[in-house]
């Protein structure tokens, strides 16, 4: 049997109490594809980031083609030609790919750009990348950034790559052409370890399967022996109906009339383009698309906090039937209005909550300027504070732990718990399972789906098209900041919403903050 | 202070290991840095202890090293700056009772994150303004009034020093640091005017206004000149505390300073905050200043604020913003900045020893923040946990 490229064993790792991995022993060979499975906040890019030189282990040995070795930096690992590529972009925008390829290495001789731009022409062909070397990165599209990512670390020499989530931000499309090249790249001897949770990937792409759960490896199966069933439950523990309950919408009614809205953000660049749909009450509206089309844009427009340009928002309160223009109004001015719209926003630590405040403190958010007195109140928070953390079942020491020290799915249940708490019509979440394992997912689309069944008004946007098709009454799409179809949750195709979200890709730049667009 | 790229829970960890020396031996780094989940807090206080001891231990070696003094004799003299006589330790308590007061000040600026550098300004200005009105109406008012009317102003202009750089940063979004920074020379170079005009000679010295009627001197309370200022000082330190944890202005206030997302999400009206909380800064640190002019002084010169505009920062962050910490903190410094004048009179070295030894405590007392909040694993003690 060969010698593997790269080899752990019983690698520990603590960060204060929480354990992200607890005695990990795993190995890749090269001419191989690994999947790291599990579910997120497994441990699996802490597990990398120690290979990476990044984090260092608490406990454990590292083997390098048999040999022990000590990975102190991520110069270390360049050394021992192993290269991870993040689930952020590490690159600098105003520089092209070349230059981003080249930053930070010490070679000797004179910076010759066009032999860069050779070099890296060679190694596109070789694995079948299509890169301008020339190109800027504001200029690029999502997965051309990851592209140069790739070569980046192809370039320094690695042939132990680690790619972290590759497929998260890509459409299908592009997620098809990234296998073919890590494909290659198996094919031409190198030791490639990706690390996922999508379980049709792993199954279409590796070899070999390692599956982490809670920080701890529980095995590693040959990917031609193995199912779709028993990589769940390796990865889960327990096998979990993966159906979610879909009511019929009970009487709908439009409680939300959104009307050609245009945006444009800070830097000029339009970000909402001729937007128009209907909210209903007692269903679920999704908003699927690429990271980045508008959607987080788009709900930040209703809430109040992002600028529109023209267009309508237009609120039909169900108890007055009055209807309002919610447009450029401060969040104040629509509570003030009586709208009761509750929103869970993308950055649960950044917007949503404080983070280095209590749990009581942050459900005081929404409650604390009730009442005339100079003082605060803090009992009833408290007491909504216990009742969340007893009905979701949060983990957490006490309602006095700062919010930040709890786990991602923990952090999201004291989240959507105070929204839901504040007896909402329109109810609005962005990317809300993300980051959470899949029992914490569920208990979040169990309350989406609670919301629905009580006749709230429901906008969940989303990034896994499959649980958008199983969840959602109806499915908006967006592209590039424009709506480019609205269809049917029970009837649409994963393929059918693939096709929409890329429909108006021809028009680049509006991805990505900073990018221009040449309309 | 949140790292936005960070979205990973797990709390940071500093990857500060040497490389690995020998190639052929494997060897692990000598220790790697790992964050504490907590630390009870008589471990901490211990660590606390423990680098106070060492700082001494250190300073008493240098000071031996440089000037071969005893170094027991050296730290007795430190301790005779307050404490050896009773009117070295009221002017202790005043001293401290301003710094606290100043220190008070800035506090909500800096739990809002507004990086407010001219209370050293505000104070002068507050000085000012209450000075002028002593040194105009000084003995055509009786004192009652006088002293209400000084109050006043003092606050007023307080209010107006600190309100106009945040009246900017609201409006304009202009940078805190350098506009309040700025303040304080606008404020100094008024004093100087001032003082020229009020005083024809020409010397520059001010000196003491209505010393025979006191007229707008602050009354003395218990047979003690500054009583009065430490009482009101007191008061204030609860006010504050019970300001920043209980009241609606506070939560806004933590709100902001901690994300000022989530505080426009919330729907709170971020420029208000700012412009009230700078102008409730402003307002106390006017109020140091009057303190300070009826209180102690009665006179201005523009030293009167002393650098503590830019100390009570210190003060204010190695609390933690926490105002009945900042009473220990306040103290500290004080006792430090008399022990260190105290050592350079009495064995006559220049004031540049005593200001090294200042020094060399307070890096062990910010330095030992450091231990508190991350725990070293050395290498063998790591392995033995490995097994």
């Amino acid at each position: 049997m060969p010698v593997p490229a790269i080899e752990l064993k019983n690698i520990t790792k603590t960060f204060g109490s929480i354990i992200a991995n607890k005695d990990v022993s795993l190995s890749a060979s090269r001419g191989e594809i690994l999947a790291l499975l599990g579910e997120n906040g497994s441990g699996k890019t802490t597990l990398m980031n120690m290979i990476a030189g990044i984090y260092y282990p608490d406990s454990g040995q590292i083997f390098i083609d048999g040999k022990e070795v000590v990975i102190a930096s991520p110069k270390d690992a360049f050394r021992y030609k192993i290269g991870m590529i993040h689930q952020h972009f590490k690159l600098v925008d105003v520089f092209s790919a070349a230059e981003n390829i080249v930053l930070g290495l010490n070679e000797k001789e004179r910076f010759d750009i066009a032999k860069v731009n050779e070099k890296v022409r060679t190694i596109s062909e070789t694995y079948g990348f299509e890169i301008d070397p020339a190109k800027k990165i504001y200029e690029m599209s999502v997965s051309e950034k990851q592209t140069v990512e790739i070569i980046k670390v192809l370039y320094r020499g690695a042939d132990i790559l680690i790619l972290d989530e590759p497929t998260a931000v890509l459409t299908p499309q592009e997620t098809r052409k990234l296998f073919a090249v890590l494909r290659r790249m198996r094919d031409a001897g190198k030791a490639v370890i990706i690390i996922t949770h999508k379980l049709h990937e792993v199954l279409a792409l590796s070899d070999k399967v390692a599956v982490l759960r809670k920080g701890e490896y529980i095995g590693t199966v040959l990917t031609k022996d193995t199912n779709e069933n028993q990589l769940t439950e390796m990865m889960v523990g327990k096998k979990v109906s993966l159906n979610i309950d879909r009511a019929e919408p009970k009487d709908p009614q439009d409680r939300l009339t959104v009307t050609a809205l245009d945006a444009v953000n800070r830097d000029g660049v339009k970000v909402l383009d001729d937007v128009s749909f209907v909210a209903r009450s007692g269903e679920i509206l999704g908003i699927a698309g690429i990271a980045g089309s508008g959607q987080r844009e788009l709900l930040e427009a209703i809430a109040g906090l992002q600028k529109v340009g023209s267009g309508s928002i237009i609120y039909h309160d169900p108890k007055t039937g009055v209807d309002e223009d919610l447009r450029n109004k401060t969040p104040l001015e629509i509570r003030d209005l009586g709208v009761r719209l509750s929103f869970v926003p993308e950055d649960r630590l950044g917007m949503g909550l404080v983070g280095d405040m209590d749990i009581v403190d942050n459900m005081m958010l929404r409650s604390y300027s009730k009442g005339r007195s100079f003082f605060v109140e803090r009992r009833s928070p408290k007491s909504l504070a216990e009742k969340i953390i007893e009905q979701l079942e949060v983990v957490t020491p006490g309602v006095s732990t700062p919010v930040r020290r709890l786990s991602g799915g923990n952090v999201q249940k004291v989240l959507v718990g105070r929204e839901i708490a504040a007896a909402p019509t329109v109810f609005m979440a962005a990317y809300p399972v993300r980051g959470l394992d899949i029992n914490s997912s569920y208990t979040i689309y169990n309350l989406l789906n609670a919301q629905k069944e009580s006749g709230v008004a429901v906008i969940f946007v989303g990034e896994d098209l499959d649980v958008l098709l199983e969840l959602c009454d109806r499915i908006l799409v967006i592209g590039s900041g424009k709506v480019t179809g609205i269809v049917d949750g029970r009837t649409a195709t994963k393929e059918e919403i693939g096709l929409l979200m890329t429909k108006s890709d021809h028009i680049e730049g509006l991805h990505e903050e900073g990018g221009s667009a040449n309309e | 202070m949140s790292d936005l790229n960070n979205k990973a829970p797990a709390p940071e960890k500093l990857p500060a290991s040497p490389a690995p020396e020998a190639e052929k031996k494997v060897r692990e780094p000598l220790f790697h840095i790992v964050k504490r989940a907590g630390i009870p807090r008589l471990k901490a206080w211990g660590i606390r202890v423990v680098a106070i001891l060492l700082a001494l231990l250190l300073n008493a070696l240098i000071i031996h090293w440089l000037t071969g003094l005893d170094p027991l004799a050296v730290y007795k003299s430190m301790f005779d700056g307050s404490f050896s006589t009773s009117r070295k330790f009221w002017v202790l308590l005043q001293n401290t009772a301003m710094l606290l007061c100043i220190a008070l000040a800035v506090t909500p600026c800096y739990k809002m994150r507004f990086w407010n550098l001219g209370a050293e300004g505000q104070v002068l200005i507050g000085a000012l303004s209450s000075g002028a009105l002593m040194f105009y109406v000084g003995d055509k008012l009786p004192s009652g009034v006088l002293i209400a009317l000084m109050l006043g102003a003092a606050l007023l202009s307080g209010i107006l020093w600190a309100g106009f750089p945040a009246l900017f940063k609201a409006r304009f979004g202009t940078n805190e640091t350098l506009f309040t920074l700025m303040m304080n020379y606008v404020a100094i170079q008024l004093v100087n005017t001032m003082i020229a005009i009020w005083v024809p000679s020409g010397s520059g010295v001010l000196g003491i206004m209505n010393s025979r009627t006191n007229n707008g001197w602050l009354p003395t309370v218990f047979g003690q000149k500054y009583a009065l200022n430490i009482i009101i000082v007191s008061l204030l330190t609860v006010f504050m505390f019970i300001y920043l944890k209980y009241s609606k202005h506070g939560y806004e206030i933590a709100v902001v300073g901690e994300s000022e997302n989530t505080a426009r999400y919330i729907g709170i009206n971020v420029r208000k905050v700012v412009i009230r909380t700078a102008a409730l800064s402003g307002c106390i640190a006017g109020l140091a200043g009057f303190l300070l002019m009826a209180g102690s002084a009665h006179t201005v010169s523009n030293t009167i604020a002393g650098g503590n505009g830019f100390t009570a920062v210190l003060v204010s962050w190695l609390a933690k913003f926490n105002p009945f910490v900042m009473i220990l903190t306040s103290l500290l410094i004080e006792f430090l900045q008399k022990g260190a004048g105290e050592i350079a009179q009495a064995f006559r070295l220049s004031s540049d020893i005593a200001d090294i030894a200042t020094g060399i405590i307070l890096f062990f007392i910010i330095g030992c923040e450091f231990f508190l909040n991350y725990r070293i694993m050395f290498r063998h003690k790591a392995q033995k946990e490995g097994k």
